[in-house]
This record gives structure tokens, C-alpha cells and sequence, in this order.
């Protein structure tokens, strides 16, 4: 596919069956349902498949559950072209979490040229399929501030 | 280092949750525990009442990793129990998508997460730094994996396309042929980056393994044959459970694998190998070559080699299958459920990997045993960390206990199918 500068991608990465990991996914159903014109992809596998996707496009935003000690439903928003922080993505039970997928994207080349992390703080990551109520409201939250992200 | 403990809370570079915890008494006695913590998974419990037909999509939620192997266990399983059998094209796609797993999840775990071990180096981005051309180059094989799983299966993780009796939709020539080409770059790249493995520094560590595999007449094995080793074994799939048990340890959420009167056993690429080297491809015979990598090869740090040598065979019978493959009239076999019992045992990335169902006259699930690679090689891998450690309790602590992850990676250990979860942080005692 050819790169075009113009063009966004909204990635909304976690695990369906982890409770707040979820979050990543939820905003992107939510964007895919209000912007049916802007890409979205659910990523529910490891982050190394993020390396294959991103690099075409101008503008990647990724969507993630994260746990860095902040009150849960925080709504971090990071340049992910900067260091992230490992830990806080540590929630994931797959090989390469997104900070790892970043880090090998940079040694290897393939990173998007505009990287925005969005990262929901989570608190309940046991078996089951819904977010704890915080985290829901931080998800439209986390919607509504990737739309001023994409300037819509 | 008398009076020690190496405790690592939470192992990296594993899928899933795993613990570490080895105590050197003061007289230099060893015990080794490899702690499995997660929340231990009702899977069994909770496909009871079930559609047959849900089944290989529910069991397929244990892996993120090896969802195709509780997939083809499942429906072989199936399938056993309501008398049908999927032959022809059927049963070879079945095999190609096979072929795609083991690819995408050998070369994950040689490279990103057991390689960075053997050259001293944190995590797969100091690989890439070090190494780009080769990452590169993974990323790609690993790449085609995924597209055969993604093509053949509809999804790249759990495949949505699996079900019993074949597929809900077999794919056009069209589907299939532009993959040949991917994958022998695939194969040529894997068998490139052999020297590479084959040049790491390799522990002088070898025990007198069982090794257990399957091991069919024509084919190096993925969902059929009978079960053997190298110490004489030789059953079918059937007498599984009269052969192998499972019991409850306290330190440990999986249950661990037993064989029945002869105690631990080992089963993944290995086995495999040492069991079934005959029936590789040329290329993957003359990697194994390259490799140095012999037939009772009992050096279990040695396990990358093999995942290689199987990732070029992957590729060959990928191809293979495609160049053969004519879209067949339908796309599944007819089932018909009855009361019944049915098992199957497919070789997952890691090893055999076996599940037993019982239906009621519905095809409810009435009763399931599933039985993941990674619980079957707990004891072993229990037994190669007091082995390992016992000559090297002088070593300085933080070395020892980076070696002792490493050990264990060797069993590339899927803890999520055995049981389940992951936080990472290394503690150490004296």
C-alpha cells in the first residue's frame, strides 16, 4: 500500500477476555462506529504484527490499556515516538507488548513518521469480558480526546 | 553459594505466568519449583453443555499463540467420536494451516524470545540492534505465517474459518498461490539464518530424556499417527489415558504430566525431531545437517535448533501443499452427533497436545480432558533446573538465575494453555 501523509490509522490494541484490557479495543469500536471513514484495526495479537501495519500510514493512534501507578481511568497521552515506558504496558499476556513493539520498529526501521499512544489506566485485569465502570467513562473520554487528535 | 535462594517472581520472555523458585540448602541440596500461579483455567469444566460445533472455537480462546492446535486436537477429537473422516484436500489444508502456526510461533520464540538468552542480551530489540538483517528477515518469516493462518483460517488469531468436518470455507487456488513465493523466501531465509543458531554457545547439559511424539508411516507428524518414544513406546491415541496422568502439585496451578509407571517425559520440537527425522524434507534434513543436530540429540538447550530445522520444513510443506492443492467439491464432511467418546492429541508447536471429549446423543459436552504440551514437560523442566543448578551453586547469583530462565525457555513454555496470566519482576535472596 502506498504511504500517503495524510492518512490515519486508529489501532486499538487488548485482550477481549481480560477485563480493562480491553479498553484499546472499545475506543476503536467506538471511533470505527462514529468515523466509518477513518481506518480503525483491532489488534488483539502480539504487538510484533503492529511493525507490518503502521508504517504505511502518516498518522498512527494507538489505543491501550496501561498501568503506571496514575488513578485508574487516567487518560494518558504520549508521543509514542519517545521512549515508552515498558512497565506500563506489562499488562499484556503476549511476547512483545507495545512499548517493545516501538522499540523494535525503531531498531528495524519501521515506525510510523506521527505515533500518539493513548494509554487508559486499568485496574481489573482478571478473566471476563467487560471494563470496571471507571475505565468505561475513560474510554469516551479517551474517544472524545483522539478526536481532537484527528482535528474532526 | 550454599544456603541460597533464586527466586524469580515472574519470568519474561514466556507466554503466560511463571515463577522460578530454587532453594540451594546449606549442604548443596537443590529443589527446583517452577511456579505456576495463574488463576487456574475451567475450560473443562465450563465446555460442558456445549454444542460439539462450539467446541473448537471455545478451546481455541486457551492460546493466543497455538490456537490452531487446540482447533485440530478439538475437531480430530470430534470427529473420532461421531465416526467421520476428513481425507483429501480437506486434510490437507488442515496441515497447511498447521504449517502456518509452527512457523509463526518457532520463529517468535527462537528469536525474539529465547535468542536474546544465547547471546547475552536483554530482549529481542538488543537483537535487532545487533543483528537488524536478521530480525528483519524474522519479521517477514514470521509474517508469512500469519498470512497462511489469516488466508486459510479468516483470522490471523483464532481462526474463525476451522470447523468439525472440515472448513466453513475451502480456499480458490487464487486464495493460496501468491503465498508460494513468500514462502520460499521464507524457507531460504530460515535456512540462511541456521550458522547463526548453530554457532550459539551451548550448555554441555544432556540427560537421558523421553521423548514423546507422534509418528505416522508417511509424514512428519502434525494431527495423526500413533504416540511413541524413544524408550519403546508405542500406542494409539486411544490408550492415552492409559499410558499418561496428570496429578496435582501444590506449587503449581497446571497439573503435571506423568507417564504412568516411568514418570517424566518430554515432548516439543525435539521429540519430534528425534523421533521423526527421517521424514523431513531434504532441505530440513540438510539444515538439521548444517545445524549439527542429530537424531537423540538429548541437549534440551538444543531445542531452538530443532524449532529451525521445523520452520524449514513448515515451509517446504507449505508449499508443497499449495503447488498440489484443487479446491475440493465441498468444504466440509457431514457430522452427524451421537453418544460418544472421542480423542485426539495433535503435535502443537510445543508438543503433543491431547483432548478427550464425551457427547451426550445431542453432542453436548458432557464430559472434556484437555491436556496442553506445557503441563506434560513441567516435571522435566523441574528436573533440568536442580540438574543444572546443582554443579553451579558457586556462580555468581544474578548469572544462575538468568541461566535458569533460560533453561526453562527452552520448553518455549505456553503457560496460558496450561494455565494462565503475567506481571514481570525479579526478586533475589540470600
Amino acid at each position: 500500500m502506498p504511504y500517503r501523509p495524510d492518512s490515519v490509522l486508529v489501532i486499538g490494541l487488548g485482550n477481549p477476555f481480560r477485563g480493562d484490557d480491553a479498553a484499546g479495543l472499545l475506543v476503536a469500536d467506538g471511533i470505527a462506529e462514529a468515523f466509518p471513514d477513518i481506518r480503525v484495526i483491532r489488534h488483539t495479537s502480539d504487538g510484533i504484527g503492529l511493525l507490518d501495519v503502521w508504517a504505511e500510514y502518516g498518522t498512527v493512534i494507538v489505543v491501550d490499556a496501561v498501568v503506571s501507578g496514575s488513578p485508574p481511568g487516567t487518560v494518558h497521552v504520549l508521543d509514542g515516538l519517545e521512549t515508552l515506558e515498558r512497565d506500563w504496558f506489562a499488562t499484556s499476556t503476549h511476547a512483545v507488548n507495545l512499548a517493545e513493539a516501538v522499540e523494535l520498529g525503531r531498531a528495524v526501521g519501521r515506525l510510523p513518521s506521527r505515533l500518539i499512544v493513548i494509554g487508559i489506566e486499568g485496574n481489573e485485569f482478571g478473566l471476563g469480558e467487560s471494563v470496571s465502570a471507571v475505565v468505561g467513562k475513560a474510554v469516551s473520554d479517551a474517544i472524545a480526546r483522539l478526536v481532537e487528535i484527528t482535528g474532526r | 553459594m550454599k544456603g541460597k535462594v533464586i527466586k524469580v517472581d515472574v519470568l519474561c520472555r514466556v507466554e503466560g505466568e511463571g515463577a522460578l523458585l530454587i532453594k540451594i540448602s546449606d549442604d548443596g541440596k537443590v529443589d527446583a519449583k517452577f511456579r505456576i500461579y495463574e488463576p487456574p483455567r475451567f475450560f473443562e469444566a465450563f465446555l460442558r453443555g456445549r454444542s460439539y460445533a462450539e467446541v473448537p472455537d471455545i478451546t481455541a480462546r486457551i492460546c493466543g499463540i497455538c490456537p490452531v492446535a487446540y482447533q485440530m486436537s478439538s475437531v480430530h477429537a470430534i470427529e473420532k467420536a461421531f465416526g467421520v473422516k476428513v481425507d483429501g484436500q480437506l486434510r490437507e489444508l488442515r496441515r497447511l494451516l498447521y504449517c502456518g502456526e509452527w512457523i509463526e510461533s518457532h520463529v517468535l520464540h527462537a528469536f525474539f524470545l529465547h535468542l536474546p538468552d544465547f547471546l547475552g542480551l536483554d530482549d529481542a530489540f538488543a537483537v535487532a540492534r545487533d543483528h537488524r538483517q536478521v530480525v528483519e528477515e524474522v519479521l517477514r518469516v514470521k509474517k508469512t505465517g500469519n498470512d497462511i493462518v489469516r488466508i486459510l483460517g479468516g483470522r490471523e488469531i483464532h481462526p474463525i474459518n476451522v470447523k468439525v468436518g472440515g472448513f466453513y470455507r475451502a480456499p480458490s487456488k487464487a486464495d493460496l498461490r501468491p503465498l508460494v513465493d513468500q514462502l520460499k523466501w521464507a524457507r531460504d531465509s530460515a535456512v540462511k539464518a541456521v550458522p547463526l543458531l548453530a554457532g550459539l554457545p551451548y550448555p554441555d547439559f544432556e540427560s537421558d530424556y523421553e521423548f514423546v511424539a507422534l509418528r505416522h508411516p508417511d509424514e512428519y507428524p502434525f494431527s495423526e499417527g500413533r504416540l511413541v518414544s524413544n524408550k519403546g513406546l508405542d500406542i494409539s491415541i486411544d490408550e492415552y489415558e492409559q499410558h499418561f496422568a496428570e496429578e496435582h502439585v501444590a506449587h503449581s496451578t497446571a497439573l503435571h504430566g506423568v507417564h504412568i509407571g516411568k514418570g517424566m517425559y518430554f515432548v516439543g520440537p525435539l521429540a519430534r525431531f528425534n523421533l521423526n527425522a527421517d521424514l523431513l524434507t531434504k532441505t530440513a534434513r540438510e539444515a538439521a545437517k548444517t545445524a549439527g543436530l542429530k537424531p537423540g540429540c538429548c541437549n534440551p538447550f538444543k531445542s531452538i535448533l530443532a524449532r529451525q530445522v521445523e520452520t524449514v520444513y513448515a515451509c517446504e510443506e507449505a508449499i508443497r501443499i499449495i503447488e498440489q492443492y484443487e479446491p475440493p467439491e465441498r468444504s466440509y464432511v457431514d457430522v452427524t452427533p451421537r453418544e460418544s467418546m472421542g480423542c485426539g492429541c495433535t503435535e502443537a508447536p510445543r508438543g503433543i497436545l491431547y483432548h478427550r471429549y464425551r457427547f451426550d446423543s445431542a453432542g453436548l459436552v458432557t464430559d472434556a480432558k484437555i491436556t496442553p504440551p506445557t503441563a506434560q514437560n513441567q516435571p522435566t523442566i523441574e528436573d533440568d533446573l536442580r540438574r543444572y543448578v546443582t554443579p553451579r551453586i558457586d556462580m555468581p547469583l544474578d548469572e544462575l538465575t538468568w541461566q535458569c530462565e533460560q533453561a526453562i525457555r527452552n520448553y518455549d513454555p505456553c503457560i496460558s494453555c496450561s494455565t494462565h496470566f503475567l506481571k514481570v519482576r525479579i526478586e533475589r535472596t540470600h
